[in-house]
């Protein structure tokens, strides 16, 4: 970064870039809180936090629909909300669940949304709502009135109208929200395309293993902070793996492991697990040796890898018996 | 972050072309405004309404035909010429019956929005605060003149049809010819609906106050009787100038010869000044607004 702005077709490195951002609601509330968020250009990027952590106040004032308290964010290398006229027509956006007009087909609902964006050319309007129908598997139900859809097809609407043009950036919020797990995996799948196509995509999810699927970046928030950002294979990586032992001995087993350094030991039925903490790589034959020499019957022993919800419980503090 | 960027980046993401502002496509959330107040079965409903008073009103003029009696402006006329239904019927109406339909067209017009979510999409299309609002507004203008013409079309069909039409004897007692007369009409029927202007603005002010339609409709409506009811107190003489309902009956100095131009004017710029008060009002507010629906 030269830190000068960026003129014309030039792309700069972040998408999404806000400094000290924060916002204090009118009854006091301290929604976010000095948000430092960098969003790099071509990434998957996950949003996590638990709900009420301020995610979807961050997003509202990234897309200029809420103005910051302090602080200053800036999208596409533009301030928001000052340059929402020329920043959002290349973003597409999915806030806080999809919303239409019932008495609307679900063509007319495009087409709607489609006239509020000056920069469309009405010359194409019909064919691209054509296409994004059909991106999002809804060319069947195009004509029906959107009262009478289902919320999984109503979330199916609210993306295609984000995907009406082609963007550099697409936000979404809950995507998956409300579809069944074959929808899911087409969201997914769709979500991977486009990002293929070099639209960065700002995802937010309360799913972990979404966002361990889809995504090449994540940030956890909590209580309006931004608690850590970084790749998503870094911050698996600071969720400890576990070393795993199967045994019908489970007492016995838990009390070798506990005198040989593994730490917060857990036992369950026919299960041990323990992290290995300073313990090498080379250590683990040797552990394992120690257990069938005390006689306890190994069935399974092996090591665990941190996934992100891991990380995820162990930086929000959500307590650590969620993962049992 | 540097480090975590190294893996993504190794394709060059190609841009989309970046599109600019048309007129066509600036205008288009006009058309779409327009074409979705006149789609929905609620402005249609409303339509029917206004359009059935003028019918109901020729059917008991005809029915009770003969006796002296009171009524609205102009009954007595009804009987001897149908065109005058006209007048009767838009002297009904303006009072109670547009401004109740025109309070629940501008009232939920960005209220209604927010109460469904859709104003945020909207936004993040980007409709830009400034454009949706006037196109909020005429589209609520255009009901307005709609409106009018439902009553004043089907006035004078449901005239033609039970009464004689003919020569028009005005109020000044002069005599025109019945093709004069109809332009008088359409005249008239132009200064009902801008007379309704200034309550749009009011609406659309009332609009941008709250995330539910049903109250920004009731809050329009309820200040329609209220500035009624304050314009018939003789203690609240000096401001009833000033209240936009004041001189909305003006319209019948336009059937005089020669036609009398003062309150109707007086009118007219009324609802231009409660147009620019209410008008600014509802823009400061919107473009400053958090959007939290």
């Amino acid at each position: 970064m030269t830190g000068a702005p960026t003129q014309g077709q030039a792309a700069p490195d972040d998408v999404i870039r806000t400094s000290g951002l924060t916002k204090r609601f009118r009854g006091g509330q301290l929604a976010v809180d000095g948000l430092d968020l960098t969003v790099p250009r071509g990434s998957v990027f996950g949003f996590l936090g638990p709900n009420g952590s301020g995610k979807t106040t961050t997003i509202r004032m990234l897309m200029g629909l809420i103005a910051p308290t302090s602080g200053v964010a800036t999208v596409l290398g533009s301030p928001m909300p000052q340059a929402v006229g020329s920043v959002l027509p290349r973003v597409g956006a999915l806030i806080e669940g999809p919303a239409l007009y019932g008495y609307l087909s679900g063509r007319d609902n495009l087409a709607r949304f489609d006239a509020a964006d000056p920069t469309a050319d009405p010359r194409t309007r019909a064919l691209r709502v054509t296409e994004a129908l059909e991106r999002v598997g809804l060319t069947a139900a195009a004509g029906k009135k959107a009262r009478a859809y289902s919320l999984g097809m109503k979330q199916r609407l609210g993306l295609a109208s984000a995907l009406l043009q082609p963007r550099e950036l697409l936000v979404l919020d809950e995507p998956t929200n409300g579809l069944d797990p074959q929808g899911m995996r087409e969201i997914r799948s769709l979500v991977r395309e486009v990002a293929a196509e070099g639209t960065t995509v700002f995802l937010s999810s309360h799913l972990l293993d979404e966002i361990e699927q889809v995504c090449t970046h994540a940030a956890v928030m909590s209580k309006g902070r931004l608690v850590v950002q970084g790749t998503v294979s870094e911050l698996a990586a600071r969720a400890q793996g576990r070393l795993v032992v199967r045994t019908p001995d489970v007492a016995l087993a838990a009390e070798v492991l506990g005198g040989r350094q593994v730490t917060d030991l857990r036992t369950d039925q026919a299960r041990v697990d323990g992290v290995t903490g300073s313990l090498g790589d080379d250590e683990l034959p040797k552990l394992c040796a120690a257990l069938v020499e005390a006689g306890v019957r190994v069935h399974g022993f092996g090591v665990e890898r941190g996934t992100l919800e891991d990380a995820f419980v162990a930086l929000t503090g959500e307590g650590f018996d969620v993962a049992g | 972050m540097s480090q975590a960027e190294a893996g993504v980046l190794t394709v060059v993401p190609q841009l989309p072309q970046r599109r600019t502002q048309t007129t066509v496509g600036f205008l288009a959330l006009f058309r779409s405004e327009l074409t979705l107040t006149f789609r929905r079965a609620r402005t249609i409903a409303l339509l029917g309404i206004l359009a059935a008073l003028p019918v109901l009103i020729g059917v008991v003029v005809k029915v009770e035909t003969g006796g002296p009696g009171e009524g609205p402006a102009f009954i007595a006329q009804v009987s001897q010429n149908g065109l005058f239904l006209v007048f009767t019927a838009l002297a009904v109406a303006l009072p109670v019956f547009l401004p109740m339909t025109v309070g629940v067209v501008a009232g939920d017009s960005i209220a209604g929005e927010a109460s469904t979510g859709t104003l945020r999409y909207l936004l993040v299309a980007p409709a830009g605060r400034t454009r949706l609002l006037a196109a909020k507004f005429t589209a609520a203008l255009a009901f307005c003149l709609a409106a009018t013409l439902a009553v004043a079309l089907t006035a004078l069909l449901t005239g033609a049809a039970l009464f004689p039409l003919g020569q028009v004897t005005l109020l000044s007692g002069d005599t025109i010819g019945l093709a004069a007369a109809l332009l008088r009409a359409l005249l008239v029927a132009g200064v009902v609906a801008a007379s309704l202007a200034g309550l749009v603005a009011i609406g659309l002010f009332v609009s941008t106050l709250t995330g539910s339609g049903i109250a920004a409709m009731a809050t329009t409506v309820g200040l329609v009787l209220l500035v009624q009811i304050l314009d018939t107190f003789p203690q609240l003489h000096a401001i009833q100038p000033f209240l936009f309902t004041h001189q909305w009956l003006s319209f019948s100095d336009l059937l005089r010869q020669p036609m009398h131009w003062d309150n109707v004017l007086q009118n007219l710029g009324l609802q231009a000044l409660y147009v620019a008060v209410f008008g600014s009002a509802a823009w400061a507010r919107f473009t400053s607004r958090d959007i939290t629906a």
